[in-house]
Formats: structure tokens, C-alpha cells, sequence
């Protein structure tokens, strides 16, 4: 399970709408847990986005990598500096379902949330969040809780 | 030397839990090794089938990139740290047009065993050959770009191959367009290329489309097709094919030669810049010469089409990154590849956000290429046939003939009592003619003659005259013993 806040859910389907039709993509910062069931589950909690939209305009745009490595492994020790982790991704898939693609299958580690919200027509409209077997084999579909934002 | 690997977070699981291994090894490619057979669990996340390592992954060594080392190759000389890093890919840039997505059905034993080479390759497989079988792929010419695009997309199982052609096939064709043989000057190309890629391979279907392309036919032949190979000589059509994909929304391999000289690239306004961003205007007529002017060396064409194709079906499988944003400028004297990077034009006329041209317009127009019917008080000024030289010539009048082509063409066939100075040096050199007299300016065809009157006409040469359709038409009209090129 993947739990995120509203106005993070809400930040990535804008930022979905913004690059349509072109994707957007962005990184999950956060802490993995073991799930309280114990049957190995894990609950992925995110505390804050990265996204990614200014590397779209550098050089790097032209080889369809939307994070270059430099950026995940910067936001890595600024998340651990924090005690966090990059615990997985986001993307969009313009004009295609939230499902991920043999592409996304290819590219993808195990351990790793990878939530994919798909934008039609220019607006966001489902969001799903998914889990690399450890095989490889297929993704598998883990739910998303958003809670009620706290009455502070 | 000690290199101590930093294992990333989700793959901990993968190896026993641990955020770092210490391994041994004297190079980055040996440490991973090392540490994949250790922990076994890790290979199939960081190394293909194939056993290279997979394209996101991607390797620090002590905070360097090694891809801009040497690599896996990169020593490691004391105690370093190595980190193992994802980069994220966009998830439905590299797939192919839509259309394409539905696989045709299933192959055929005989289909099995043609493409058997393609199904053992884990990156085609049963699932690319039925991409391509259910692909439709439009190529607008069939000569030299043509030739080989039409082979190997044929050869290579693309399920329907459109050809737009309107020309017949002339014997100076044959040094490059290896879809005709001596046997097939005069016919009907179209006709030719369809009966030899029917040879090349039966199974898939053929769609000859006779016509001119223009604004009136485009977009209704382009929609049945999910993308487009441009093997054009001009540039009315190259405008128009790249306007009428960018209006449907279908990618454009584009290719061009000249000379030695060969471009790459493809075009694809919904992914990334269009041929309008690169070239916004067309430039002046006559300037460029086409390669009836300037020539083609005969295997130019068929590395540039060859190239062509290897894109067209890169993008049909979705395998590679496609030549989109890139233009690749193969240099066959030096024999070098280069690329540049291209952006979109956020102003651009036809791709972009908001675009000022959203219909096809009239291209020879654009390019500036005269109707064929110009009005005939300007062109009896400058224009002059073949017959009405010759008959000034019988008539005893003082007639000078200025050849603007190359040496090497002058080599071939010149008119008698010619002067020739090449077009490119004809500015310099005006003080060797006399503008009192009356000068016949005469290229291959007329356009660089056309440019070269203009000139003569501009400097005080008033009886500077364009011989029309150049010593090819001196050649039909005048004096046959002349060869033709």
C-alpha cells in the first residue's frame, strides 16, 4: 500500500495536466514500513514530491530520460539526510491508461513504487499506484490510501 | 583495490539487507560481476538477457558517472565507493503509433521461418514481427531513398507499404536506384518497384499511389498509414509531408542527400520538433541544387534510405531511441557521423502550442518554385528556347554562350565556343566578359542559369539571356550528337 497526502495527490495530477500532452514525472520521498498485517506487505508512506519538470527542457529531454541519474542519486542524500529514502516514482501516461507499459516493465526495480495517473484530454482523471514482482515478471497493483488531511 | 558498492534501497532485499558490499575487483565491470554472482538475486535488476547492463542503470563511480569514463572498463585504482543509480525513463515516449499497437494475429509457419532471424532476437521476438506485420508504413518516393527503404521494409515484414511516385524510370536513375534494371527505363516506377518488392517478399500487401502529392490529396492518403518515410528530392514536398504529419499527428523519417553528404532525422510534432522548427523557411530557389544539378555519389542513397529504415522500424517494435530532437550528418568523404540536437520551436508555425498555419497550403508557392504556367511577359525577357538561339546563331548574329556548371559536367558535353565559369564564382569573375555583348547563360536544366542571368542582369550585362531547360534541352532540340546526363 502507498499512502500519500491530498495535496501531494493532488500536486502530481496537476503536474500531469501541466506537461500534457507530454509526460510529467517526479520522485517519491518517504519512509517503507513493513505493513502491520506481517504477511510482508509493505506500506509506503510519502512525505514529499520531487518533480521533475525543469529537467524536461535540458539536454537531456532528447533521449526521453525525464530524471537523469545525477537527480535521483542528489535527492537520495538530501532524503537521507532527512532520515527519508526515495521510495519510487511518479509519471503520467498521456492518452493511456494508468496502467504501466512493457516499457515501464523494463525500467523498473522491484521495491520501488512506481504511480502512474493517466491524463486525457488534458485532464488527469485516474491514478494507480504498482509494484515490480521480484521476477520481473509483472506488475502487480498495490492500493492507494490518501487520508483525510488532519484538523490542526 | 577494495570498491565498496552502495546497494539502492528497494533492491536491499536482494542482498541480505545490507546498504553496502565490499568486493574486491581492478575494473567497475568486474566489481559488478562480482557482486551479481554473490548475490545472484541482484542480476536479473541490474543486467539484461543479454548480459549487459540494463539502459537506467546507471553507475558513480566516487560521485563520476562512468559512462563518461570508459565505462565498465573504468579501472578503480584505490578504495572506491560505487553507486548504483536508476534514472527514470518516460513511459510511453518509445512506443510505437498507435495504430501499430495491435498486433496482427499470428505468423505463418512460412512467415516463422522468413523472419527467423528477427524472432531469435530478443528485442524483435515474435511480438516486434507482429508489430511489424500490423504496421502501415507510407514512403513518398521510390528512388534512391526509396530503394532500399522499400527493400528492407519489404524484406523486414512491414505488413502494408504505401508508395507515392509519379515519375518513369530514366537510365541516369540506375547508378543509385537499385529497385530498376535496364529493362524497366521508361516504364512507370511506381509499377517496377511494386513488381521487384513483391519478388523481395509476397506475404505482405503493396499500395501503389499513383499520383502527384499535393494539398488536395495529402492528408487523405497519410491517414491510413500510421507513419511516414520521406525519400523527397524537393523542397514543396518535403514541406508538404512534414505540414501533412504534424496536422495528423504521425511521425516523419526524414532523410536527404546531396553530394557526399546525407541528413537523418525523425520528424515527430507530437513527441518533438517538426522539419518547420529546423528550417522555418525554405531556402530561395535555385540555391540548393537538387541532385539532377549537383549529382549523388550511387551509395549515398543507400546508406542514408538504409538509415532511414532501421529508424522506421526501431519505431514500430518501440526498441532504441528513436531519432527524434537528433539530426545525424553522414559525411561519406570523411566518412564521419555527427549528430545535432534539435529543439522544438515554441513559435513554430505548424507544431506548436499555438500554431498559425492549421491546413495545408500551396507549396510551390512557399518554396517560391514558379507555376508552370508564369506569365509570359517575364520570362520572354529573360528566357530564350534552344531553337531561337540557334536561329539568332544562323542569322549571323553576335551570340556568346556562358556555361555556369561544374568542370566535371563541362567534361561530359558543352556547347561549341562556350565560356564557362562556374555559378559560385561567377561574381568574381565578370570582369572577363564583355556586357556589351548579347550572353546565353546555360546550366543542366536552367536553374542555376536562371540565378547566373539574374546576376549578369544586375551588373550591366542588358542582353543577358537564360537558356531555358539548359544543354539537356540544347541536347533534344538543337544538337542530338551531345550526350545527356
Amino acid at each position: 500500500m502507498i499512502e500519500l497526502s491530498p495535496a501531494d495527490l493532488a500536486r502530481i495530477r496537476a503536474h500531469g495536466e501541466a506537461t500534457y500532452p507530454e509526460e510529467c514525472c517526479g520522485i517519491l520521498v518517504g519512509r517503507t514500513e513493513k505493513a502491520a498485517s506481517g504477511n510482508g506487505a509493505v506500506l509506503a508512506r510519502v512525505v514529499r514530491l520531487v518533480g521533475a519538470e525543469n529537467e524536461r527542457e535540458d539536454e537531456n529531454r532528447h533521449n526521453r530520460y525525464l530524471i537523469p541519474p545525477e537527480v535521483i542519486l542528489r535527492t537520495e542524500r538530501e532524503a537521507r539526510a532527512d532520515g527519508l529514502d526515495v521510495i519510487g516514482y511518479y509519471h503520467s501516461h498521456p492518452d493511456h491508461p494508468s496502467r504501466p507499459s512493457e516499457f515501464d516493465r523494463d525500467h523498473a526495480w522491484p521495491g520501488y513504487s512506481y504511480l502512474i495517473v493517466s491524463v486525457r484530454e488534458g485532464r488527469a482523471r485516474d491514478e494507480r499506484s504498482w509494484r515490480l514482482s521480484n521476477d520481473r515478471s509483472r506488475f502487480d497493483e498495490e492500493p492507494i490510501r490518501v487520508p483525510e488531511p488532519s484538523a490542526t | 583495490m577494495t570498491v565498496l558498492i552502495q546497494i539502492p534501497t528497494p533492491l536491499r532485499g536482494f542482498a541480505d539487507e545490507q546498504a553496502e558490499v565490499a568486493v574486491a575487483a581492478a575494473t567497475v565491470g568486474e566489481a559488478m560481476e562480482q557482486l551479481v554472482t554473490r548475490y545472484e538475486g541482484l542480476r536479473p535488476h541490474l543486467f539484461g538477457d543479454d548480459g549487459k547492463l540494463r539502459t537506467f542503470v546507471n553507475l558513480f563511480l566516487d560521485d563520476e558517472d562512468v559512462r563518461y569514463l570508459e565505462r565498465e572498463a573504468t579501472p578503480i585504482g584505490g578504495d572506491a565507493t560505487l553507486a548504483i543509480i536508476p534514472s527514470i525513463a518516460g513511459g510511453t515516449v518509445a512506443e510505437p503509433p498507435p495504430a501499430a499497437q495491435a498486433p496482427a494475429a499470428e505468423l505463418s509457419p512460412e512467415e516463422i521461418l522468413r523472419y527467423s532471424r528477427h524472432l531469435i532476437m530478443p528485442e524483435v521476438g515474435s511480438e516486434g514481427q507482429l508489430k511489424l506485420k500490423a504496421a502501415k508504413v507510407l514512403m513518398i518516393g521510390t528512388g534512391g531513398l526509396g530503394s532500399p527503404l522499400g527493400m528492407y521494409l519489404a524484406a523486414a515484414g512491414v505488413g502494408r507499404l504505401g508508395l507515392v511516385d509519379f515519375d518513369v524510370v530514366d537510365e541516369s536513375n540506375l547508378h543509385r536506384q537499385l529497385l530498376y534494371s535496364n529493362a524497366d527505363v521508361g516504364r512507370p516506377k511506381i509499377d517496377a518497384a511494386v513488381e521487384r518488392l513483391r519478388e523481395v517478399n509476397p506475404h505482405i500487401e503493396l499500395t501503389p499511389h499513383p499520383v502527384l502529392l499535393n494539398s488536395s490529396n495529402a492528408l487523405e492518403i497519410f491517414e491510413d498509414y500510421d507513419l511516414i518515410v520521406d525519400g523527397t528530392d524537393n523542397f514543396p514536398t518535403r514541406y508538404l509531408v512534414n505540414d501533412a504529419c504534424v496536422l495528423l499527428g504521425k511521425p516523419n523519417v526524414y532523410g536527404s542527400i546531396f553530394r557526399f553528404e546525407g541528413q537523418v532525422s525523425v520528424f515527430w510534432g507530437a513527441k518533438g520538433p517538426c522539419y518547420r522548427c529546423l528550417f522555418a523557411e525554405p531556402p530561395p530557389p535555385g540555391l540548393v541544387p537538387s541532385c539532377a544539378e549537383g549529382g549523388v555519389l550511387g551509395v549515398l542513397p543507400g546508406i542514408i534510405g538504409s538509415l532511414q529504415a532501421n529508424e522506421v522500424i526501431k519505431l514500430i517494435i518501440g526498441q532504441g531511441d528513436p531519432l527524434i530532437g537528433r539530426l545525424v550528418l553522414f559525411d561519406a568523404l570523411r566518412m564521419s557521423f555527427r549528430e545535432l540536437k534539435l529543439r522544438k520551436n515554441p513559435d513554430c508555425p505548424v507544431c506548436s502550442e499555438n500554431p498559425t498555419q492549421t491546413e495545408l497550403i500551396d507549396y510551390e508557392q512557399f518554396c517560391g518554385v514558379p507555376a508552370v504556367a508564369e506569365e509570359p511577359a517575364l520570362n520572354d525577357m529573360i528566357d530564350v528556347t534552344p531553337t531561337q538561339v540557334q536561329s539568332w546563331r544562323n542569322d549571323g548574329r553576335d551570340v556568346h554562350i556562358l556555361d555556369v556548371r561544374g568542370p566535371q559536367e563541362y567534361a561530359i558535353c558543352r556547347i561549341d565556343g562556350s565560356t564557362l565559369i562556374p555559378v559560385a564564382e561567377l561574381e568574381g569573375r565578370l570582369g572577363e566578359l564583355d556586357p556589351s555583348k548579347r550572353w546565353v547563360v546555360h546550366c543542366h536544366h536552367g536553374p542555376r542559369s536562371t540565378r547566373a542571368t539574374n546576376i549578369l542582369r544586375d551588373n550591366g550585362f542588358p542582353q543577358a539571356y537564360n537558356l531555358a531547360g539548359g544543354i539537356d534541352a540544347w541536347a533534344v532540340e538543337v544538337d542530338p550528337s551531345l550526350p545527356r546526363y
